[in-house]
């Protein structure tokens, strides 16, 4: 529309114009938020998936297998043509075996390198050796069930004879350095979060830097280092390559931890792997393993974050 | 006279609780070390099992069953096509969440119910993105065992890291930056596209670079799905079947031959010098283009 001199553009044809242009712009930022809320609900939906799917295949496993016998039942031989059973015990303590090994070596490791980090390594040792654990944290699964089968392996089995190829004690110990990183850093967070004053106030009672961390510190960030043993364990269970790799995959309920296993993780990627035909009882099995496993891991971080919300400390 | 504090006793015990603190000093300072001796053995070994198959052929060639034939070119190839799908699916979806998490969203049971949900997303095992994909992508949306359903899966395996890398990136640009946008007349979404991401860029780059080389390692996933690991083609399109390099690793450690495992630890250092070279690129973004305001 021409402007200027013509005398057709009248005011009120620009007030109407200006008025339109804002009515455009209006509706563009109308429009974004909606857009923006559309990709925030996509994580709810892939929430919703995950559930839905596992619950719906895992319900068609029930038809075929009852619930009482998946829980009860202490074989899981899903193979077997003549008499195959589907109890997921064996699978559980398997994951359980690795699980407590994994937190025998990172929990206390774990622990000494946080309260290393926060409480008596300088400024410049702690920027150096922060960034190292991240790498040690962002190594591939798959390159630590390599280093679990070619290296850790073959070292226990000269200090145990009797130790199988695949057992749980190397991919335990292998999942264990892997989940260190993870309560380190978080535990780190939560005692570095120790206000500075409480410290003070321990050394100028005549403490050492021990008697503060132990009765002090560590009391203090208690909820936080909980926490992150929580999310780390969580992390273990759900740990798949590494056990995959390094553990076998002979189902078992026994404590033993030098014969070969199997985790649910790694009975998924048994079945993944070989060629169990689309919905038949072993494709089904696998959901039913899933949701066991999601269950477990849900609890365990819902957990995580109910003690740290419940036991937050105010300073 | 009562005092308060019986200096003998203290002078007593002072040099014991004295060794006490240095030896546990000493201790937590071990375990310190372990992580990194860890790190040292495993990159020493890798490195000198692996180094003897690094040649060109290596690169060129495709799987084999011959390990002195056997080569990572499929497998490099489909990660960079995994890369194609994964990078702009999983960014665009991230920092949309992420915009909306902490410029738009009203502090409502609905928002922290999202919240709740993103961490909750971020401790779910990856096997189990596996059994998500393959119900939803490669069997009721039919894509089959192809980049694109790899990369749908993976992409909401990552989501989790980058939008909480995002919302720390948007949450540390400051008010005033804001507040000097609304002043000149800018709407909020003029605010948001021109202010708030140009800052937060840096950050934001950090974070994606992070969870693709997450997502360049992650293998569960895509055992679940149905990816093959012996592969002598190259995919033409994103609706081709693939491998990528932990997969192919995964198959060489499972070989009995012992000579596969040094092909593997080969392919293992492949991998790892990408996914350091990435990590590199994060943190040299994040030092020199992170502007504090």
């Amino acid at each position: 529309m021409p402007r200027g001199n013509d005398k057709e553009y009248s005011v009120q044809q620009m007030i109407t114009e200006k008025r339109l242009k804002k009515k455009n712009h209006f509706n563009f930022e109308k429009i974004i938020p909606g857009l923006l809320l559309l990709t925030a609900v996509l994580s709810v939906l892939t929430t919703i998936g995950i559930v839905f799917t596992l619950i719906f295949e895992t319900f068609i496993f029930f038809d075929r297998i009852s619930i009482i016998e998946f829980f009860t039942n202490k074989k899981w031989y899903p193979f077997s043509a003549t008499d195959a059973s589907f109890g997921i015990m064996p699978l559980v303590v398997g994951t359980l075996k690795v699980t407590g090994i994994a937190a025998i070596v990172a929990v206390p490791i774990g622990l000494a390198t946080a309260i290393y980090l926060s409480e008596y390594a300088s400024e410049k040792a702690r920027r150096i050796i922060k960034p190292i654990l991240e790498v040690l944290a962002g190594i591939p699964t798959i390159v630590y069930g390599f280093f679990a089968l070619t290296f850790v392996t073959p070292i226990l089995k000269q200090l145990i004879p009797s130790l199988e190829t695949f057992n749980a004690l190397s991919p335990g110990i292998v999942v264990g350095i892997m989940i260190t990183p993870m309560v380190a850093s978080l535990s780190e967070d939560a005692m570095s979060s120790v206000p500075r004053s409480i410290r003070e106030g321990a050394f100028a009672l005549g403490a050492t830097k021990l008697e503060t961390t132990i009765k002090v510190i560590l009391p203090a960030a208690v909820s936080g280092i909980t926490a992150s043993v929580v999310l780390a364990l969580s992390r273990a269970i759900g740990e798949t390559m590494i056990v995959s790799v390094a553990g076998g995959s002979t189902p078992n309920a026994s404590f033993d931890v030098t014969s070969s296993i199997q985790t649910m993780t790694a009975y998924i990627v048994q079945v993944s792997t070989g060629d169990a035909g689309y919905q038949t009882t072993i494709y089904y099995s696998i959901y039913a393993v899933g949701m066991t496993l999601f269950l477990f891991t849900l609890f365990m971080n819902l957990f995580a974050q109910f003690i740290t919300r419940k036991f937050k400390e105010e300073y | 006279m009562n005092k308060l504090v019986d200096k003998e006793i203290v002078a007593k015990k002072m040099p014991s609780r004295i060794i006490r603190n240095q030896v546990f000093k000493g201790l937590f300072f071990l375990s310190t070390l372990f992580g990194l001796l860890v790190l040292g053995v495993l990159f020493y070994r890798i490195i000198t099992q692996g180094i003897g198959y690094l040649d060109l052929d290596f690169f060129q060639n495709f799987a084999s069953r011959r390990p002195e034939n056997a080569g990572i070119k499929a497998a490099i190839i489909g990660t960079i096509w995994l890369m194609v799908v994964v990078a702009p699916v999983s960014l665009i979806l991230g920092v949309g969440t992420a915009i909306y998490l902490e410029e738009y969203a009203k502090k409502n049971k609905f928002t922290s119910f999202i919240k709740l949900n993103i961490s909750n997303l971020a401790g779910v095992p990856s096997i189990v993105f596996g059994l998500l994909g393959l119900t939803i992508f490669v069997r009721a949306l039919a894509l089959e065992r192809s980049v694109l359903a790899a990369g749908l899966t993976m992409s909401l395996l990552v989501l989790p890291v980058i939008i909480v890398a995002s919302q720390e990136a948007i949450r540390s640009v400051s008010k005033e930056l804001r507040e000097a946008s609304f002043a000149m007349g800018a709407t909020k979404w003029q605010t948001v596209l021109k202010v708030v991401l140009p800052a937060s860029i840096p950050g934001i780059l950090t974070g994606g670079i992070l969870a693709l080389s997450r997502a360049i390692g992650e293998t569960a996933p895509l055992i679940v799905i149905g990816i093959p690991m012996f592969v002598a083609f190259l995919p033409k399109t994103i609706m081709d079947t693939f491998t990528v390099l932990p997969m192919q690793i995964y198959n060489w450690t499972s070989r009995p031959q012992a000579e596969f495992q040094d092909v593997a630890a080969a392919g293992i250092l492949v991998m790892l010098v990408l996914l350091i070279l990435m990590n590199s690129i994060a943190v040299f973004i994040r030092n020199h283009f992170q502007k504090r305001y």
